[in-house]
């Protein structure tokens, strides 16, 4: 047996054994002895941010951006309670993270000690599991098993609470290997999907005459392989793709078998073909009730197939006809065997009959929007961006609201791992440092925040952060000076009664990015928008963009909560009928 | 291929609502019941009663029996749901599995007021409801059995005497030998 370590040493032999490079967090009383371990070593680095929510957040982009696990460490007490919201983010979304928290010594728990907290009750339903670590010999085999359940299966974040004498203690050390040998018992995902449901489907895949691919995150959290396997699928069968709101990138958006977006701001034709398909491929997405809409109206004739790796996603909200449980990865791999040895193929004849009702849906330009040449179009500032950056390796995170809409519809992503914004918890403040997170992972890139001048506000203290580890993130605010998605749907909904939904007293963002040693820069009039961003981008460092933008535009089309997919509204002068409008109003 | 299948061309079917008994194998270990039990409250799944115990000494693995209701949809999202939970080992529905075998564990303090000793006992005996104390007119009896059985042990004494009821929920197991976990 090899000389004993003491539990913070241990920690960080773990988290080196796992292959951690980075770790995010922000130091306090219960988890000192690590931090002092951390001082003396080169291996792992530590990006200190400016409040614990920053943490959790810029590990998820780290997490996403690069396929890694992401790791946060912070205190107990307030340091645990500030990863809540991140925690529970990452849950939704289905991201890798293992977050390290202290605790008070075992002695003083359930003595309401200083800056004591339950951590592991308060976040047990927001973590994929969660431990409190009462003995050191365990110590290394519990963060072993924290990674292993994290990134395996459906990925999610976990906890490992770590009272401060345990930090002291001594205790022995069990490498990664060693715990490989005493596998965990029951943490067993099921990779391999079902033979004869995997057939069942490719058949009803090979006399599908409208059918449809919809394409969820899953595609992305998968294996690294996915995107290709899943391209050369769709491209075996010449069938329409859409994408959800996680699922874009999995499937390049430029590829003219994709549709775009689909749900409340997806594209008409990805809606319509949604409603009216007769077989619908649900790869990795979950029938989340933002692409459902109206659920006794979703898709009615259709037979669904459905592959998730998690089975409680199979028929949770819709009834589906082929479930297939399974890693994403692994079941295109099988699928594509097994279409290969049936020799199957598709009907073609009815496909391009399917395709040329799709073309005529899309010859409503559903993204259209009036140009102006003296204020600055949201949807143009989006457009400028894309243009002038897609050449570039660009990774793209947004804040939650208007901008998130605009930027999923006018963004084109044609990979994955690019695009990384707050699907499921729909988190303001997401954005920046997730790109913060994602520039460390990714130091060569262009990280660019597509934010909202409210969202941002959320977490902007992280620009000390940025600036500190020489991180040149780029934020560009789509400024409305009004939470915009709350006052559209106050517009919609609730008669023009703007109800706290505008920003007074918003700092001078240019001043705001020079105080803490970043640029500023800003765009008023739409001939100003390329130089902004041109300069933005030759621009290495930390910048923040300041685009000022149209107050009143809305975001369409939308099929307003409430209505099915065939009841989009598509600009300010169609009106939705009063009936579903009121239903909406619940459901929002 | 039939779409029919798909629940959206039927006018919505709503399946009955039913008890069910869930038996959950899990890891003996901290947290474990706020696991299963937070899922339940989370998620807004009733349960009607809950019984928890280890099973396993050298493995570490309790045995929780959970009665609920619900229609058949609910009931296969609360197995998926226990399913995610990383120490639950297996989930049971024996109620859809059929062909188990449940009972229920009652202690019933019955306070002889009237004198009724006689009628008290008559009762017993027909429920074989076993005297474990007999402390003046207060008795204590222990009856095993269905919940259906206890209720109505529990209905006829009540006629007699004041009582109050202690009840475990029942425990159900499957009269075939279940799939153990491999390994």
């Amino acid at each position: 047996m090899s000389k004993e370590l003491t539990g913070s040493e241990i920690v960080l032999k773990t988290l080196q054994d796992n292959g951690v490079e980075v770790i995010f967090g922000y130091p306090g009383g219960a988890v000192l002895p690590i931090y002092d371990t951390l001082f003396g070593q080169n291996s792992i680095r530590h990006i200190l941010v400016r409040q614990e929510a920053g943490a959790v957040h810029a590990a998820e982009g780290y997490s996403r951006s690069s396929g890694k696990v992401g790791v946060v460490l912070v205190t107990s007490g307030p340091g645990a309670t500030n990863i809540v919201t991140g925690l529970t983010d990452a849950l939704m979304d289905s991201i890798p993270l293992v977050c390290i928290t202290g605790q008070v010594p075992t002695h003083l728990i359930g003595s309401d000690a200083f800056q004591e907290c339950d951590t592991t009750g308060i976040t047990r339903p927001c973590t994929k599991h969660n431990y409190l670590v009462k003995d050191v010999n365990k110590l290394s085999s519990t963060i072993h098993e924290a990674f292993k359940i994290a990134k395996n299966g459906r990925p999610g974040p976990v906890v490992v609470d770590i009272p401060k004498d345990i930090q002291f203690a001594k205790g022995n050390y069990e490498s990664l290997e060693d715990s490989k040998i005493k596998n965990h018992r029951v943490y067993k995902p099921q990779m391999t999907g079902d033979e004869k449901k995997i057939e069942e489907a490719l058949h009803a895949i090979a006399s599908a005459k409208k059918p449809i691919f919809y394409v969820g995150g899953g595609c992305i959290n998968s294996g690294s392989s996915t995107s290709e396997l899943l391209l050369k699928f769709i491209r075996l069968t010449g069938f329409p793709v859409t994408m959800t709101l996680m699922g874009l990138g999995a499937f390049p958006a430029g590829d003219k078998q994709s549709l775009g977006m689909l749900g409340m701001h997806g594209m008409y034709e990805s809606n319509l073909a949604m409603h009216d398909c007769d077989v619908m491929i649900n790869l990795g997405a979950r029938f989340d009730d933002r692409v459902t809409g109206r659920l006794d109206a979703f898709s009615p004739n259709s037979i669904k197939i459905h592959i998730d790796i998690d089975s409680s996603s199979i028929n949770k909200n819709v009834k589906v006809d082929i479930p297939i449980i399974g890693d994403m990865e692994t079941v295109l791999k099988q699928m594509l065997k097994i279409w290969k040895n049936k020799n199957l193929s598709v009907n073609k004849i009815s496909i391009d009959d399917w395709w040329k009702k799709i073309e005529k849906w899309k010859e409503i330009d559903c993204l259209k929007y009036t140009l102006s040449d003296e204020i600055i179009k949201p949807q143009y500032a989006i457009e400028r961006l894309y243009e002038l950056t897609r050449d570039r390796d660009t990774i793209i995170t947004t804040e939650v609201g208007q901008h998130q809409m605009w930027a999923a519809q006018f963004y084109k992503f044609e990979k994955p791992k690019k695009w990384l914004t707050s699907g499921g918890l729909g988190t303001m403040g997401y954005g920046f440092p997730a790109a913060i997170g994602a520039q460390v992972a990714n130091p060569e890139s262009l990280v660019v925040d597509i934010a909202g001048e409210s969202s941002v506000l959320m977490n902007i203290q992280e620009m000390s952060t940025a600036v500190q580890h020489k991180l040149p993130v780029k934020i560009f605010i789509i400024n409305n000076e009004y939470m915009g998605m709350v006052r559209q749907w106050q517009e919609l909904l609730h008669e023009g009664r703007y109800s706290e939904s505008y920003m007074d007293s918003l700092p001078d963002f240019v001043k705001l990015a020079e105080s803490f040693g970043a640029v500023g820069l800003r765009a008023t009039k739409p001939k100003e928008v390329d130089d902004v961003i041109k300069e933005m981008i030759s621009t290495d460092r930390t910048v923040i963009a300041d685009i000022v933008v149209d107050k009143n535009e809305n975001c369409f089309p939308m099929i307003q909560s409430g209505s099915a997919h065939n009841e989009m509204v598509l600009n300010k002068n169609q009106k939705q009928d009063e009936d579903s409008a009121k239903k909406g109003k619940i459901l929002v | 291929m039939n779409t029919n299948k798909s629940v959206y061309d039927a006018p919505k079917q709503v399946s009955k609502s039913e008890r069910h008994i869930l038996t959950i194998l899990v890891d003996n270990e901290p947290g474990v019941l706020a696991r299963v039990v937070g899922m339940f409250s989370g998620r807004g799944y009733n349960i009607e009663s809950l019984n928890v115990a280890e099973v396993s000494l050298n493995e570490h693995l309790s045995r929780i029996t959970i009665v609920t209701e619900g229609t058949k949809e609910i009931i296969d999202q609360i197995c998926n749901q226990l399913m995610r939970i990383v120490p639950v080992h297996s989930v049971n529905d024996l109620t859809e599995e059929g062909s188990s075998v449940e009972a229920e564990v009652a202690l019933v303090l019955i306070i002889d007021e009237s004198s009724a000793k006689k009628e008290i006992f008559r009762i017993c005996d027909i429920y074989r409801a076993r005297k474990i104390e007999n402390e003046n007119d207060n008795i204590i009896f222990e009856i095993a059995g269905t919940s259906e059985r206890i209720n109505s042990f529990i209905k006829d004494i009540s006629e007699v005497g004041k009582i109050e009821i202690v009840r475990s929920g029942p425990v159900a197991i499957s009269s075939k030998i279940t799939k153990k976990d491999e390994e």
